[in-house]
């Protein structure tokens, strides 16, 4: 597997391969802890640290496993990498850690961090494979502080509500109560309304690829009609 | 056959040294942030106990001052703690979890301090599963229903209001919701009997090491 650009591993893990919008990996996760924007940051950010512990550790220790005892390996890794973040995020962030819960613990379940380990960082070198999982951490994060975002406006006015847990006392300041005397919509606050969200997300992505697909066959690749005939531009 | 065994045994070594790494790094991140956890966990609670019993008003210390109890008061099968506060070693409040166990979606954990004198000092609720935007109205920080129980005992209101306002009751219900506040007024009713029937005792009783 030859090594991919920066650029390409960038843009993959945020936007081309993203883990919540286009591979759906890590659902139960994304869909249970985007209740609101912070919630969503704080596992996001959980699973960025994670998936930069195993995909370097993996990615080091790459000549010395036999391919036969490689899953069992990994996760072994995996799960000791998710454990110790866990007790950290109970020593330092011990409120945070109490709205998330469970939700930590299973990240080692995401199968987005042994899909990045095998897939990804088994083959590359470690600094290449730690640049992809902080990549695609940082995609995760994306699409859960935005799901959690829109969920936690739609459904209670406000946007980055007990900031507090994360930031400490003054990240109260960061809450905006965007919509004054809402009266709240319930639907986006229920499991529904993840669902419902993180459709509209996926949609919303295909819908931007689209028009940029348009945009840039607009300009100047006509000459590959010849070969699909279907495909012809009509006027 | 033998090139199979050397393979198996190489490759049990492999998995073998792995596990021991990691257990490694488990355990010495555990002994690192134990500590911490500990004491966060402390904290937490002492801040939920400041905020029913202010600390101006004992000077023991509750945290340290405990029972464990068993009883079906405390609406779980396991033990329950219950923390006591005094001022110059008279009784003033106590304060413990209790669990509402038929709320709408499962337990209600539920954190009540009684007064010495059988006066609620206040009711909060520690965690709960009910719906978001209807039954989560007993969080403190959705609404202040729950701060409705301040001050209220046994005679206040009468016996028979210790109930929602659909049942009869004094406690306003929420639309749409009356299952999870009449599961936490019949939870909070349920200690105050309890503690009103063994108030000598828990207050005299050697605290459990």
């Amino acid at each position: 597997m030859s090594t991919p650009s920066v650029r390409e591993i960038l843009s993959n893990g945020l936007w081309h391969n993203n883990t919540g919008l286009v591979a759906l990996l890590g659902l139960c996760p994304l869909l249970a802890t985007s209740s609101s924007a912070i919630n969503g940051f704080g596992l996001g950010m959980a699973t960025v640290l994670v998936l930069l512990l195993t995909n370097t550790t993996i990615s080091a220790i790459r000549q010395y496993v036999q391919s036969e005892v490689r899953i069992p390996v990994y996760i072994v890794v995996i799960a000791s990498a998710v454990t110790a973040v866990e007790l950290l995020i109970h020593a330092l962030l011990p409120e945070l850690h109490k709205v998330l819960g469970i939700f930590i613990p299973l990240i080692v379940t995401n199968c987005c961090v042994l899909g990045r380990a095998e897939a990804f960082a088994s083959k590359q070198r470690p600094a290449i494979a730690a640049l992809d999982g902080l990549a695609t951490g940082l995609g995760f994060t994306l699409v859960l502080t935005t799901l959690g975002g829109l969920r936690e406006l739609i459904g209670h006015g406000t946007l980055f509500a007990n900031a507090n847990i994360m930031f400490g006392e003054a990240g109260r300041a960061l809450t905006l109560h965007v919509l004054e005397d809402y009266r709240g919509f319930l639907l986006a606050i229920l499991p529904p309304g993840a669902f419902i969200g993180l459709g509209l997300l996926i949609a919303g992505k295909n819908l931007l690829d689209a028009r940029a697909r348009q945009r840039g066959a607009a300009v100047p690749v006509v000459q590959a009609t010849h070969c699909a005939p279907s495909a012809l531009p009509t006027p | 056959m033998r090139e199979i065994l050397r393979q198996m045994g190489r490759s049990g070594m492999i998995l073998a040294g792995f596990a021991m790494v990691s257990v490694l790094v488990v355990a010495a991140t555990y002994h690192g942030t134990r500590e911490r956890i500990t004491r966060a966990q402390q904290q937490a609670l002492a801040m939920q106990l400041d905020t029913l019993v202010p600390p101006a008003r004992y000077d023991n210390q509750p945290t340290a001052d405990t029972l464990q109890l068993r009883d079906a008061a405390f609406g779980s099968d396991s033990e329950g703690t219950v923390y006591r506060a005094r001022k110059a070693g008279q009784p003033v409040a106590l304060l413990t979890t209790i669990v509402a166990a038929d709320g709408y979606a499962g337990p209600i954990q539920l954190l009540v301090a009684v007064n010495a004198d059988g006066r609620l000092a206040g009711v909060r609720v520690l965690s709960h599963k009910e719906t978001p935007g209807l039954g989560d109205a007993i969080d403190i920080e959705r609404s202040n229903w729950i701060s409705h129980f301040d001050g209220r005992s046994l005679d206040d209101p009468a016996e028979a209001q210790w109930k929602v306002k659909k049942d009869g009751g004094v406690f306003d219900q929420f639309t749409g919701a009356t299952i999870t506040p009449r599961a936490v007024v019949k939870a909070v009713h349920r200690f105050l009997e309890y503690e009103r029937d063994h108030r000598a005792a828990l207050y005299a009783a050697e605290k459990t090491r």
